[in-house]
């Protein structure tokens, strides 16, 4: 049985929507395969509008990944937009891949990367449109397994009703022993069907199917325990870690997209894992140990992802770039290999440091000096403590002082609102902090002719951190917040003209928090709210918070909770999480302590500089801090001055 | 900035779209073609100034979601090279559907001066020939007929007769995609370059105020040819000049 390519009805509709180049696939670096050919196959999604999804680091290399197997294919699919959607229900197409537009429903797994747990109701759109049935206790042999992994995925309580398994924590190595329990299954004949396939995948102890898993409540309406209703199953899920990171040098031949989509970059990770420690930053935690990626590697997967992807944008991401061993050699290094060329190199960089503007000075040798971005995060000492993020005002002066004396005239700062016991005081001290960099920076410059632009996002307490335990600000407070600070921004009136203002209003924030710590009670929310139409929930022009609130206002009180219960309350030592049972390695009386400590303002060392601090993450899931210095050098580049002719 | 390498050879390139990338819009076929330069490792000359851009230029492109034979841009080199084996370091670097199919080194004259009119081909499925030879007979006879379209500027009516020298009703040669045996009209198209542009959607547009021909399913369209429209009423490629020099 071939599925068969929908194409010729979907090419029917696609004169009538928006963007139909987003539909039809056919990028540099696409795989199609022969269908009967192949054993195991994927359909990967990233749940958001294909001009997001695309440049999606995690989909992209586990597309690679698994298209090397021989008998392996994996595909793509993508959430539609609302007019294509209408198109679709009215003519019987189905949820399809671009790949080679088969049919999502008929391939062996659906795997749904969740960065951002503002993907969930898209997710209920694919399954739909798919004709894959919602509930995981519905499914047949004749649908796929549907698997979420991403950073949301360690906690997929609230979908856990809608997946049929969950993997945590880095998917090259997972996707492909996942691959292996498939095709041994299916060699045997699919002994046992669907129940024997996710018992095997449980089984392997870092997969978590939830169906095997009870949870009871107490008459309070928190949870009393999370316990495996069978006996092969381990009572704890852990997560996976790649280690060695230069033996996974991917993407090699990254997917280049003929539509527009947001980033259009030969995009290259210089490592994994961050211990900054900052208490909010969920990928921080979640991550660990650092990996570092070795620079001759880099240089190597730069050289030939710009050769394959034509490409004239590289960049190095990572959660703190400037926190590479050997950051400083690998900037100066690629920007000598190409100088002259009309490539650019940019560092997403995050650490208020003078340091960041040698490393952006080092990149942008060669061409456009792009904007410079710190994050400060907390307005006051007090709260930056609180959060740990140890950044003084000095330092933050002397940083801006030196961008602008350097040459450049716009800095973006970045911080955050809705930090746990923050006060008015705190975020006014964000609009004083932006005088201070004007006025130092018109000084330095020696022009007038300087801005900098505050841009301030909601904070959400996340699971795996230590603020897993704060109750948020409620969106009135962090609204009235924002509008304080622009008043403060613009009580100096020649200093608030130089200063651009950005902000979220408090809201979707809330909705973000009902997700992020929800439980499988929350699934009932998620689904209504798809019911009345949500859709694209990450975009302000579809999200209602409206229809959040009457969701959780029409579907939590049969459980004698509710919205505020979910996120504005405080939540004691003892309560047991609804991730308890999901291991990402963090001891959680090491993070409780780490809470308690941001309560005292107590501030917390970098482990890669200072003794470890005991998070946990190392003996329990058998890692260690992989880090250079290599002492290795970029060797210049020979220039290739001929026409690659293919033979 | 400056200092950047004059042009030493300029070369114009006939390329097509087809299939399912028949829906890349002008906007992505240029940033890919960006990409395809470089990964050709083609030696393109880029402008002077503060953000150099690539020196290309292109001839009036095709609408997003219409096939083309025929479409035309012209590149400037700071390093000559053999059009034919520029012309396959391309192709190869392009997604298969964008193809580049032929190369000269450009003559005298500017390309658009050699482009003022368009052959088309539209396939129009499950439409019986003889009512679309109909249709295509009133709006041949009709003096003006005026069509409307959404521009940048609103709503806006002109006429979609006069820059139409050539319609005519073919019988289906080569069974187009996806019609199973089902009746397919084929209308063979000439279209003056003219401003406000007149497009097949507005030739269609015309059939159905002149004769109310609504086709069900989506017409297809592709570019045949474009060039110098001669009193003969054919269509004389850009680049035989180019070829002759």
């Amino acid at each position: 049985m071939s599925a068969r390519s929908v194409f010729p009805q979907l090419e029917q509709l696609l004169p009538r929507v928006s963007k139909p180049i987003q539909y039809v696939g056919g990028e540099l670096g696409a795989v199609v395969k022969d269908w009967d050919s192949t054993t195991v196959r994927w359909a990967l999604m990233y749940p958001d509008a294909y001009e997001v999804g695309l440049p999606n680091q995690g989909v992209q290399i586990l597309y690679e990944v698994l298209n090397e197997q021989e008998d392996v294919l994996a595909e793509r699919t993508y959430a539609v937009w609302p007019d294509l959607e209408a198109l679709m229900r009215e003519h019987g197409v189905p949820q399809f891949t671009v790949d080679a537009h088969r049919p999502v429903r008929e391939f062996d797994v659906l795997g749904l990367s969740f960065s951002t747990e503002l993907g969930y109701t898209n997710m209920f759109t694919a399954l739909d449109l798919a004709g894959i049935p919602m509930l995981s206790a519905d499914r047949t042999m004749d649908d796929p397994i549907v698997l979420a992994g991403g950073h949301a995925s360690f906690n997929p309580e609230p979908i856990a009703d809608f997946i049929d398994a969950a993997v945590l924590g880095d998917g090259e190595e997972a996707v492909l022993e996942i691959t292996g329990i498939i095709r041994e299954w299916k060699a045997e004949g699919c002994p046992g069907g669907r129940d024997e396939l996710l018992l095997r995948l449980a089984r392997t102890e870092s997969i978590y199917v939830p169906r095997f898993y009870d949870v009871d409540y107490l008459p309070d309406g928190r949870i009393q325990r999370v316990v495996p209703n069978r006996p092969d199953v381990p009572f704890r899920v852990s997560k996976r870690t790649t280690m060695d990171l230069d033996a996974w040098p991917y993407p090699k031949k990254p997917l280049v997209p003929l539509a527009e989509t947001v980033h259009e970059r030969y995009a290259v990770e210089i490592f994994r894992g961050c211990t900054r420690g900052c208490r909010f930053c969920q990928a921080g935690m979640i991550t660990r140990p650092v990996r570092e990626r070795s620079i001759t590697t880099v240089g190597q997967m730069v050289r030939e992802g710009l050769e394959f992807s034509g490409f004239n944008e590289v960049g190095l991401l990572s959660l703190s770039s400037a926190d590479h061993s050997e950051i400083g050699d690998m900037c100066s290094g690629l920007a000598e290999q190409y100088s002259g060329t009309n490539v650019s190199l940019s560092l997403p960089s995050t650490r208020v440091d003078a340091f960041n503007i040698d490393l952006a000075q080092e990149l942008s040798k060669n061409g456009r000096r792009t904007g410079l971005t710190f994050a400060p995060e907390g307005g006051s000492e007090r709260i930056r403590k609180v959060i740990n993020k140890m950044v003084t005002e000095e330092d933050l002066i002397r940083t801006v002082v030196t961008a602008y004396s350097n040459g450049w005239r716009q800095v973006k700062l970045y911080f955050m609102c809705g930090l746990p016991t923050e006060t008015d005081d705190d975020v006014a001290q964000i609009g004083r902090m932006a005088h201070e960099v004007i006025k130092a920076g018109r000084i330095a410059a020696g022009t007038k002719d300087i801005r900098c632009t505050v841009s301030i996002g909601g904070f959400v307490p996340k699971p795996h951190t230590p603020f897993q335990w704060a109750p948020m600000a409620r969106p009135e407070v962090i609204d009235a917040r924002l509008k304080m600070l622009k008043d403060v921004i613009n009580s100096d009136r020649g200093l608030g003209r130089a200063i651009g203002y950005r902000y979220h209003d408090g809201e979707p924030s809330l909705i973000e928090g009902l997700l992020s710590r929800g439980d499988r009670r929350v699934g009932a929310v998620i689904r209504r709210v798809w019911e009345k139409g949500g859709r694209f929930d990450g975009w302000s022009e579809h999200f209602s918070y409206s229809r959040w609130v009457e969701s959780a206002a029409e579907t939590l009180p049969q459980f004698g909770v509710d919205l505020d219960w979910y996120t504005t309350r405080d939540r004691e030592q003892a309560e047991v999480l609804p991730w308890d049972h999901l291991d990402s390695g963090l001891d959680k009386d090491w993070l409780w302590q780490d809470w308690q400590d941001s309560l005292s303002e107590y501030e917390q060392d970098d482990c890669r500089w200072t003794p470890c601090f005991d998070c946990g993450v190392c003996p329990s899931m058998d890692t260690e801090i992989q880090i250079g210095p290599t002492g290795k050098k970029l060797l210049p580049l020979t220039p290739v001055n001929n026409l690659r002719v293919p033979a | 900035m400056g200092g950047q390498a004059p042009v030493v050879q300029r070369i114009r390139l006939r390329y097509a779209k087809r299939g399912p990338l028949r829906f890349t819009s002008h906007r992505d076929f240029a940033r890919a073609f960006e990409r395809a330069l470089r990964r050709a490792g083609a030696p393109i000359a880029f402008s002077q100034g503060f953000t150099p851009h690539p020196k290309i230029s292109y001839a009036s492109a095709a609408p997003t979601g219409v096939g083309s034979e025929a479409e035309y841009l012209e590149i400037g080199l700071r390093a000559e090279v053999d059009p034919e084996q520029l012309r396959l370091a391309l192709d190869a670097a392009l997604s298969p559907g964008l193809d580049v199919l032929e190369a000269v080194v450009a003559g005298e004259g500017s390309l658009a001066d050699r482009i003022d009119a368009s052959r088309w081909r539209i396939e129009l499925p499950t439409i019986d020939p003889a009512v679309a030879a109909a249709a295509v007979k009133g709006f041949l006879d009709a003096e003006e007929v005026l069509v409307e379209r959404m521009t940048k500027q609103g709503r806006r009516s002109f006429d979609a007769r006069a820059a139409v020298t050539h319609v005519s009703v073919t019988e289906q040669s080569d069974p187009p995609s996806g019609a199973d045996g089902a009746p397919c009209a084929i209308i063979d198209l000439v279209v003056r370059q003219v401003t406000p542009a007149v497009r097949p959607d507005d030739v269609l547009s015309g059939l159905r105020v002149v004769a109310g021909l609504e086709p069900p399913v989506p017409p297809r369209v592709t570019r045949l040819a474009q060039g110098t429209l001669t009193a003969q009423g054919e269509i004389v490629d850009p680049l035989d000049a180019d070829r002759q020099d």
